[in-house]
């Protein structure tokens, strides 16, 4: 029993950085419906940036600054330049999927170009010495760190988008383009903010997953990003709530089948939950089914 | 809609023009590769070994591409799943191959010949087993939701193919005969083109065209979807077992590696460079793109920077593809028979006595 | 005997009840109009009729057999035939093939025939191409056989579907708003179209439509829907005199 209960706590720690990570996701899928594949990446550069900056001796808050503005700079100058001049030539959806996926293969080779494909270990920032629980549960600092920081990041975006204008914008655009734009919402901006905060929560992933396991490498968002994806996909593509949920089960179910099956079936349990959830549900948990129109 | 093609950029003069010499280009360079080899019978080693290696893998990545394009361009149904079909013609061939033993009829080259074709049948009909299996339960869900289901069933596979005993896990199955060679790769490349041709410009696959158009449409007009794009998966999904056993039998050695996420989506990068829809543009993607990277060699560490960098540049400049739907200009093609073919038509028309078909 | 017969057809979603025990019977060459307001049920109604919908209650008989539950291309083939109301063709193909992909069953060649391209691919192919077009001679647009389909005039694309539907061979034709967007110039051709069509192929039709004077003009009986209900059901003239209709169209203009 304290086993399981000790599997959760991990579980709820990989998949509150799952979360984060899906949250870019589903946030650019809402609003033009892409498939953002340079996203994992995006989560990768976030890594890379606080590794240098715990290197360079930086305090722990000015860390989590850098590494979510950097990538956030990153998500914004590819949406600018790759993904921007596909929409306003109107290219077919699957251009501008190529063409994500050209950006992922592009920043995982500069960074394999640049700090080699070696894996490096992230400097240990805190002790590792767990605290102990009632019921034989331990906890570390750094999955306390997580929680905490997440939970934070989370219930910010979410206060962000209900009550902000911009947030409120936001929604306009991914329920109705056109209408928002109608009514007098700058679109591209709301594309850009978007980019920004979805760089953002990932970079911060980034930084998280180092500390957590401590060990990065350039090729490091390839699978989180995919599983990220497909978390989004699992809690319902565009809505955020359900990009919350659906990395969180991610997290539990990848950590128990590690925990009580075995560590090679981890991957396929990913997909396996996806395809599960997805001939229940075609359209996620949160998902609105919306009936084809004939 | 997913479709909008910017259709001012559709058909420029320039690529009009190249289009009608592609054909005839094409085929002479294929006509004078086939003499340069087939010369090595006679003691002449023109065509080096790695070139040989290149063709070879060219004329797979023309495999996958072109069944990947089946499923993709034609049927419309976003499938990047085709690594986990390849992986599992791969073993299944492989492991035939390995445990197939002596027969005792025939002398063990004539044995190698013959068995070989049978081996890749049987990963190809293993590959679309699979394909089925898949797609009966996947193929109502739609978009971006197929697309990552069917990636999700190619990782499934490959954790699967990690796991299991017989396919040895990660340390993947070595020594498997070197039986791939220019000519037999370039028997199924050419076999699996005009198979698909010939499909497409069918009524069954008018019924796979209307499906990506409209699907409820296409329903509505008595085409049983559902069969329709199952049995596109299945097909396509043969063909990548096909070429799967061929790329087993070429390298000598498969793991799960070389079937994961990223060997999808090279397929994929093919499919819609060449164009959506479009076979020869798919012909002519899989062998650019194969040539490529090795064009690309001299770039050294930068090699994989700018073969990415190139992909987003073509996407942003060309997003159709290089022909969008359209084929190669067969004008060349249909004059090489277009005597015999008029003939019959006029004949033909002069039986029925213009009696218009409207029985 | 009755070519279609409806009993009691109900079909609600979530709750709201777009069709309640809706009943129909059309003899052989009858020509019936659908009306009512718009959210009335009407082309629920012909989604139910052709497959697309199952039903909640009720059965449905077409031509002597039951086609309750049936997937929507099997109902196609046995000879229901329909347009759509929000036009939906094969965008990006030519108006041939539009017309071709729906001759499939009529036209079916086996898989021996399609791979090996044999002698009797290319007949098939040439009876296919050839019935396609007759099928727009019909209606007046083999001259575009080539173009892409959206790139036709709206009046042209709204014909290229009666002839994508009529290429099925049907027995019952469903037409949903056939004159929508156009002008009284087309509306009345394509009134012409429908009678001409209807002797040339001894169909029988059901069509819905919101242009009144076309509906009066052309059908023998017409059947008023109103909240998934049947109102009224008549001859044109006792339709219009209908104190229910007229409450059903309160500001609508009836006559």
């Amino acid at each position: 029993m304290s086993q399981f209960l000790q599997q959760i706590v991990n579980g709820l720690s990989l998949g509150s950085i799952y979360a984060l990570i899906a949250l870019g996701y589903t946030m650019v899928y809402g609003i033009i419906r892409l498939i953002n594949f340079a996203h994992g990446d995006i989560y990768m550069v976030g890594a890379f940036v606080g590794y240098f900056a715990f290197r360079a001796g930086l305090p722990l808050p000015l860390v989590f600054f850098l590494a979510m503005v950097v990538p956030a700079l990153f998500g914004l100058t590819i949406e600018f330049f790759a993904y921007r001049p596909l929409r306003k030539r109107n290219a077919p959806r699957i251009a501008a999927l190529i063409t994500a996926i050209g950006m992922s293969l592009f920043l995982e080779n500069l960074g394999i170009l640049l700090f080699s494909p070696d894996p490096r270990p992230f400097p240990r920032v805190f002790t590792n010495e767990p605290i102990h629980f009632a019921g034989g549960v331990t906890i570390s600092i750094p999955q306390i760190l997580t929680l905490a920081f997440t939970s934070v990041l989370m219930i910010s975006l979410t206060l962000f988008i209900r009550f902000t204008k911009t947030g409120k914008a936001m929604r306009a655009v991914s329920q109705d383009a056109e209408a928002a734009q109608l009514m007098g919402v700058n679109i591209d901006r709301i594309i850009s903010i978007t980019f920004v905060i979805g760089s953002a929560l990932a970079g911060a992933a980034g930084v998280m997953v180092g500390i957590l396991i401590p060990r990065i490498e350039p090729l490091m968002g390839i699978m989180p990003g995919l599983k990220a994806f497909v978390a989004a996909v699992i809690g319902g593509i565009g809505v955020i709530p359900g990009a919350m949920l659906g990395g969180m089960l991610m997290g539990m179910a990848e950590t128990l089948v590690t925990a009580f099956i075995s560590s090679t079936w981890r991957d396929a349990i990913a997909f396996g939950l996806l395809i599960v959830i997805l001939l229940i549900k075609p359209s996620g948990i949160f998902g609105s089914s919306s009936r084809t129109k004939v | 809609m997913e479709t909008e093609t910017t259709t001012g950029l559709e058909k420029p003069e320039a690529v009009e023009k190249w289009r009608t010499h592609l054909l005839p280009a094409g085929l002479a360079i294929l006509v004078l590769l086939n003499l340069l080899i087939f010369m090595e019978h006679f003691g002449f080693d023109i065509v080096s070994r790695y070139y040989k290696g290149i063709l070879i893998l060219a004329f797979i990545n023309i495999i996958l591409a072109v069944s990947l394009n089946l499923i993709n361009g034609i049927t419309g149904l976003f499938s990047i799943g085709h690594a986990g079909f390849m992986a599992v013609g791969a073993y299944v061939s492989a492991l035939l191959t390995l445990n197939m033993g002596r027969w005792e009829l025939v002398s063990s080259q004539v044995q190698a010949v013959l068995q070989f074709p049978l081996v890749l049948l049987a990963g190809g009909l293993a590959a679309a087993l699979a394909g089925l299996v898949i797609g009966i339960p996947t193929l109502r869900l739609r978009g971006e939701y197929l697309a990552i289901a069917t990636l999700g069933f190619g990782e499934i596979i490959r954790v699967v193919a990690l796991n299991l005993n017989i396919t040895r896990g990660a340390r993947g199955i070595p020594s498997i005969p070197n039986y791939t060679n220019f000519w037999w790769a370039q028997l199924f490349a050419v076999l699996t083109v005009v198979i698909i041709w010939n499909i497409v410009h069918s009524n069954h696959g008018r019924a796979m065209v209307a499906i990506r158009e409209d699907e409820i449409a296409a329903e509505a007009m008595g085409i049983n979807t559902t069969y329709y794009k199952v049995l596109s998966f299945t097909i396509g999904a043969f063909f990548a077992g096909v070429a799967g056993g061929l790329l087993a039998h070429h390298l000598t050695f498969i793991s799960p590696k070389g079937f994961d996420v990223l060997k999808s989506i090279e397929i994929l990068l093919m499919v819609v460079l060449g164009g959506l829809g479009s076979i020869t543009g798919s012909v002519i993607a899989a062998i650019v793109l194969t040539a490529l990277p090795e064009v690309l060699r001299f770039l050294q560490a930068y090699r994989m920077v700018i073969y990415a960098g190139t992909l987003v540049v073509l996407m942003i400049f060309r997003p159709q593809g290089f022909f969008g739907r359209a084929e190669v200009n067969l004008a060349f093609f249909k004059s090489l028979f277009r005597s015999r073919v008029e003939e019959e038509m006029k004949s033909r028309s002069e039986e029925r006595g213009g009696n218009g078909g409207s029985a | 005997m009755a070519l279609l017969k409806v009993e009691d057809l109900s079909l609600s979603f979530g709750g709201l009840r777009a069709v309640s025990g809706f009943n129909l019977e059309i003899k052989p060459g009858e020509l019936v109009g659908l009306i009512g307001p718009n959210g009335a049920g009407k082309t629920t109604v012909f989604n139910i009729l052709t497959g697309f919908y199952q039903p909640q209650e009720g059965r449905v008989f077409f031509d002597g057999t039951e086609i309750t539950g049936l997937g929507c291309h099997r109902i196609n083939r046995l000879g229901i035939g329909r347009t759509f109301q929000n036009i939906r063709l094969f965008n990006e193909l030519t108006v041939l093939e539009n017309v071709k992909i729906a001759y499939q069953y009529a036209g079916g060649y086996s898989w021996r025939h399609t791979i090996f391209r044999t002698g009797s691919y290319r007949r098939y192919e040439q009876e296919i191409a050839e019935w396609a077009l007759s099928r727009l001679e019909i209606l007046d647009l083999a001259g575009k056989a080539e173009e892409i389909a959206k790139n036709l005039p709206y009046g042209e694309q709204r014909r290229l579907e009666i002839a994508r539907a009529l290429a099925g061979r049907p027995k019952l034709l469903l037409l949903d708003e056939p004159a929508a967007g156009m002008n009284p110039q087309e509306t009345m051709e394509l009134l012409e179209l429908i009678q001409w069509l209807r002797q040339e192929f001894s169909l029988t039709i059901l069509l819905i439509e919101h242009d009144m004077s076309l509906v009066m003009k052309l059908c023998e009986r017409i059947l008023v829907l109103d909240y998934g209900m049947t109102i009224a059901e008549g001859s044109p003239e006792e339709i219009r005199n209908n104190p229910r209709v007229i409450e059903a169209y309160l500001g609508e203009e009836v006559s």
